[in-house]
């Protein structure tokens, strides 16, 4: 240990990871954050159905059930302190017989012990007045005003912005290789050098079982559950306002209808295990069973609303509960197995987080240099056209629209960049330029250029995500850039 | 040179034309000479001429210059037109809004965000491609996944290439292009996939850029799965069944980095959905009279944007009559108001204009749902012309004349498209 | 207009028009010697002579691009004036691909005269005015 070392390095850009950085950022430590992808927020939390959910859903013997409803309170706060978009549009789970009928009942009596407050069950003709699109077979529904939708990967930029502000680092590119303990602390090895850290934070996701074994203490598994999503056309905006949860059955946790942060209604997810946790791909079976269950909840939904469709992988530890807590190893703490309704804890798992570093031994004494506010982006689409006007006067990159679907301008993308967007995915999920029902037919090109410029790089270094992702090439007998 | 630079930029304007492609421009000079006095067209990009720029191969301009053209010169003759008939135009610019009373908010990189009135509107803003979402392939989510015409923008106007090994899916004019165009940039085209058992795009295209380069082309067969996590490593093919779903056990792969989709286009209808425009849910576009008139007053539009034309004549043609129309109605005149309502029967997926009036000549274009041989077209017992076939990749053209209707006095004309 | 009957069928070779969109179906008839007795299924005159002459020495108009220096875009469009013998199409091409021009161009400009020896000039088909290649590279 010696003065680089870092007082904690976070393992893992997710939801989770970011969470625990920017909590941990209050304190007067010296942290750092690994990960492994090209930015943070590009593995599990990007495919997030971005529902922060009512409080209500985690059985009370479990860590998720009162992590739930913690996390759930703390969104507000966040909410006002972040730049990141939130409503809490509330939750209808809706009933089709009167056996489910006792299930919703099941649910009503969890939430009140817990403290939930607004639950209440719409009979028919409620559901019929507030959600009039839902099926009119639904006999009851359990209303839970407290749910609401965030886009998931703004949360997680959010964070980080914030948790940069006040001082962490950021290591991108940077898979963990191995992870030694010293006295006093850990090395962690990644692909771009070793980190010593005090405490290391196993925030890995998917792969958190590997890093646990990593440090020698592989007690646990992930099993990695693929989610299939899909995204709808806009033109569908307010077809429902709440998110529409069927009853959870014993076989199925059902299909979600979810009116996403942005307002265009998302479909899904799908429950399915699989082996290889870099499996993102979706399916013939996975599109049908979607949306033909959700044609049950909502009638008006057909499979030619769709525009894009992606899938993301649930970490799953075994025992189905999140593990949260020290190790055989001292200073090595794992936060693993965060499924559902790990979005909704996640800033819960922050505070507890930072309570067992205090536990652990680390002095946790409040920075007074600490922001709790970052500065705000612009969202031109969400000004009116006065205020849009003058900031086109001022800067005219403001006036030019780049992704004409979500009106996007090239000012937002230059911004984007400068907050550390380096790829096309990048910009897509801080700006949503790419996200509308061209699906980049139209601003690909002028994002290229953008990056091209702002960062240096030739047109054809440009990527999706990172990695292999490259979008063109150049042509025979032109020179590549060196690599 | 073709570097009409703006002129100032007015509060307020006779007829503004939404899009300078080659629908916007016809439009523009069509009211010109109807007599509108301050004619603005919008255009998105730094030169007005829309996706002509891109379409670098010739075919075009037989029936409207009476000589065969390449997309770019097609698009230089009118843009030298629009300018010397001092139209003002503006680039860069993006119509963000639209009300119903015809204020149209701009946002411009070179002129900033204004609200100008017009008195008159012409929607000319073209179609987009579908994309992958639309048809749902399963499989991963690479980089190498994109339109044929976005890949033509990089190759014809960047000078990149999109791939070295591609697949194309759909047989759409536009992938027929880029086949043929991204060999002779020296690129491995593996072959052209169609779900349907025929042919998209026009059969000059599957002649010129397919057989003359031995391009394999399948028709019935469909891309199941795209393989590869960063970048397009392989597709899964397979041929499909009558239900158009794919046979997995005749499936086959192909290992690949790039695949083109060359599924079809959209009309462009964001802006007619602000302003509530009474839209044709076939062709997905507005609703037109015989002027080209929208179900909004003083609200015309014309070529992509109400239905997908597979000849860009027929694009300045039809809005040239919007244009005019546009004019006339600046202007104050007015051609007497349609009569009769066009219903598509058998074999006709819809028609163009959706309503006519009896007392003079009007075009009308149609698409069909199959193919068929010899056939007729029949507008209820009033008139019918013979065909020698049918397909729906080309647009059927009808000229009816006054005295077709002389002895019809019904309000709603059936058209079909029977065999004979 | 299936040949399903025709006693001549043996002499019979059958094309598509590419002289216009509507795509005729032709059917052309040679003698014994090979020599092009009749050309049926056209609309125009045009079809007739594509019958013809696709039969007996097929061409093809070739449309390309080459480099642009210091351009609005980094490449112009380009055309041979006339068509050429189909097997050149690909040679016509790699004969362009060292080319490079200056902006500004203007439509028409002669990029190579006679090329490959088949007395079919390249021109340009569009004017390039000045600019960086990108749009924006321009405002940098």
């Amino acid at each position: 240990m010696n003065d680089r070392t870092y007082d904690v390095a976070i393992i893992g850009g997710g939801i989770v990871g970011c969470a625990i950085a920017r909590e941990l950022s209050r304190y007067r430590l010296k942290l750092v954050l690994i990960e492994k992808e090209c930015e943070v927020g590009f593995g599990t939390s990007k495919s997030n159905s971005g529902i922060i959910h009512a409080g209500h859903h985690s059985s009370a013997d479990t860590l998720k059930g009162p992590l739930e409803w913690a996390g759930n309170q703390h969104w507000d706060r966040l909410h006002a302190e972040l730049d990141f978009g939130f409503k809490r549009v509330g939750e209808l789970m809706v009933a089709w017989d009167d056996e489910q009928r006792s299930i919703l009942d099941t649910y009503l009596q969890r939430g009140r012990e817990r403290g939930v407050p607004g639950l209440e069950i719409w009979e028919k003709d409620r559901i019929r007045k507030e959600e009039p699109n839902v099926s009119r077979h639904v006999v009851a529904g359990l209303h839970a005003p407290t749910a609401g939708v965030v886009n998931p990967y703004e949360v997680c930029f959010s964070l980080i912005d914030s948790a940069r502000l006040n001082g962490l680092e950021v290591r991108v590119n940077a898979p963990v290789q191995d992870i030694q303990p010293l006295e006093g602390g850990l090395k962690v090895d990644t692909a771009q050098g070793p980190v010593l850290a005090r405490y290391a934070i196993n925030a890995a996701g998917l792969f958190a079982d590997r890093i646990a074994a990593m440090a020698g203490v592989g007690t646990f598994s992930i099993l990695a559950r693929k989610g299939e999503e899909y995204l709808l056309d806009k033109r569908l905006k307010g077809l429902v306002t709440r998110i529409i949860f069927p009853c959870p059955t014993p076989t199925s946790k059902g299909v979600l209808v979810i009116p996403t942060f942005d307002g265009t209604i998302m479909v899904g997810p799908t429950a399915n295990p699989v082996l290889d946790r870099s499996d993102l791909t979706t399916s013939m079976d996975g599109g049908e069973e979607i949306f033909e269950q959700v044609r049950r909840t909502v009638p008006g939904i057909s499979p030619r609303d769709c525009i894009a469709e992606f899938a993301g992988l649930r970490a799953v530890a075994d025992g189905e509960d999140f593990i949260i807590g020290p190790t055989a190893v001292k200073g090595f703490i794992n936060v693993a197995g965060i499924q559902s309704p790990g979005l909704t804890a996640a800033p819960a798992i922050a505070v507890r987080v930072a309570e067992i570093l205090r536990d652990e031994g680390l002095a946790l004494e409040p920075d007074d240099t600490f922001q709790p506010a970052v500065p705000k982006h612009v969202i031109m689409a969400d000004l009116d056209t006065g205020a849009q006007a003058a900031k086109a006067a001022k800067d005219p990159a403001f006036g030019r629209i780049c992704c004409r679907c979500e009106q996007v301008t090239e000012g937002e993308v230059i911004a984007a960049i400068g907050a550390g967007a380096g790829t096309l995915d990048g910009i897509k999920f801080r700006t949503r330029a790419g996200m509308g029902r061209c699906q980049g037919g139209f601003c690909t090109w002028r994002c290229m250029e953008l990056l091209s410029r702002e960062l240096d790089m030739p047109i054809d270094r440009v990527t999706k995500r990172g990695g292999g992702s490259w979008i063109v090439c150049r042509r025979d007998g032109e020179e590549g850039a060196p690599s | 040179m073709i570097t009409g630079k703006p002129r100032h930029l007015e509060k307020t304007y006779d007829v503004t034309v939404v899009g300078g492609g080659p629908a916007g421009m016809a439009a523009a000079l069509g009211a010109r000479e109807a007599g509108a006095e301050k004619i603005l067209i919008i255009d998105r990009e730094e030169t007005a001429g829309g996706i002509l720029w891109q379409c670098i191969h010739n075919g075009f301009g037989l029936h409207h210059f009476k000589e065969e053209l390449t997309g770019p010169e097609y698009a230089q003759r009118y843009l030298e037109q629009v300018l010397e008939h001092e139209i003002d135009v503006i680039t860069d610019t993006y119509v963000a809004d639209m009300d119903a009373g015809r204020h149209v908010k701009i946002m411009s990189g070179s002129q900033g965000i204004h609200v100008l009135d017009s008195k008159s509107v012409v929607l000319a803003m073209g179609a987009r491609e579908r994309t992958r979402g639309a048809i749902r392939i399963p499989g991963t989510r690479p980089a190498g996944v994109l339109t044929a015409g976005l890949a033509q923008k990089f190759v014809n106007m960047a000078g990149y290439l999109p791939g070295k090994r591609v697949v194309i899916l759909g047989s759409g004019d536009i992938g027929l292009i880029m086949a043929r165009r991204l060999v002779l940039e020296g690129v491995e085209v593996l072959g052209v996939f169609e779900i349907m058992p025929h042919v998209n795009g026009l059969n000059r295209n599957v002649v010129q850029c397919l057989h003359d380069f031995d391009i394999p082309l399948h028709l019935s067969t469909t891309v199941a799965e795209i393989h590869g996590r960063d970048r397009v490593e392989k597709v899964t093919v397979a041929p499909v069944d009558e239900a158009l779903r794919p046979i997995m056990d005749k499936a086959w792969d192909i290992p690949c980095d790039t695949l083109l989709l060359s599924i079809g286009l959209i009309p462009e209808n964001e802006l007619s959905q602000r302003i509530n425009l009474r839209l044709d849910p076939v062709t997905t576009g507005p609703v037109v009279t015989s002027t080209m008139e929208t179900s909004a007053d003083g609200v015309f539009a014309c070529g992509n944007v109400v239905h997908i034309h597979d000849l860009v004549d027929f694009v300045s043609q039809e809005s040239d009559l919007a244009g005019q129309c546009a004019g006339e109605y600046v202007t104050g005149r007015r051609r007497p108001a349609d009569n009769i309502r066009l219903v598509p029967g058998d074999n006709v997926a819809y028609c163009v204009p959706h309503t006519i009036s009896s007392d003079r000549e009007h075009t009308i274009y149609l698409r069909v749902r199959r193919n068929e041989g010899k056939c007729a077209i029949k507008f209820g017992d009033a008139y019918q012309r013979k065909l020698r076939y049918v397909f729906p990749a080309e647009m059927v053209t009808v000229t009816m004349r006054p005295r077709f209707l002389e002895n019809f006095h019904g309000d709603s004309l059936r058209v079909d498209v029977v065999p004979r | 207009m299936a040949p399903d009957d025709d006693p001549h069928a043996d002499h019979l070779t059958h094309y598509l028009c590419i002289g216009c969109p509507l795509g005729c179906r032709l059917e052309v008839e040679e003698d014994d010697h090979g020599d092009v007795l009749e050309v049926r299924g056209f609309d125009c005159k045009k079809g007739k002579e594509y019958g013809r002459q696709e039969h007996t020495e097929p061409k093809r108009m070739v449309t390309t691009t080459v480099a642009v220096r210091g351009g609005l875009h980094a490449r112009v469009p380009v055309k041979t004036r006339e068509a050429v013998p189909k097997p050149l199409v690909r040679e016509v091409c790699r004969a362009l691909g060292t080319v490079e021009l200056t902006a500004p161009v203007a439509i028409g400009t002669l990029v190579m005269g006679d090329v490959l020896g088949t007395g079919v000039d390249i021109i340009v088909t569009r004017d390039m005015p000045e600019g960086a290649p990108t749009r924006a590279a321009q405002r940098g």
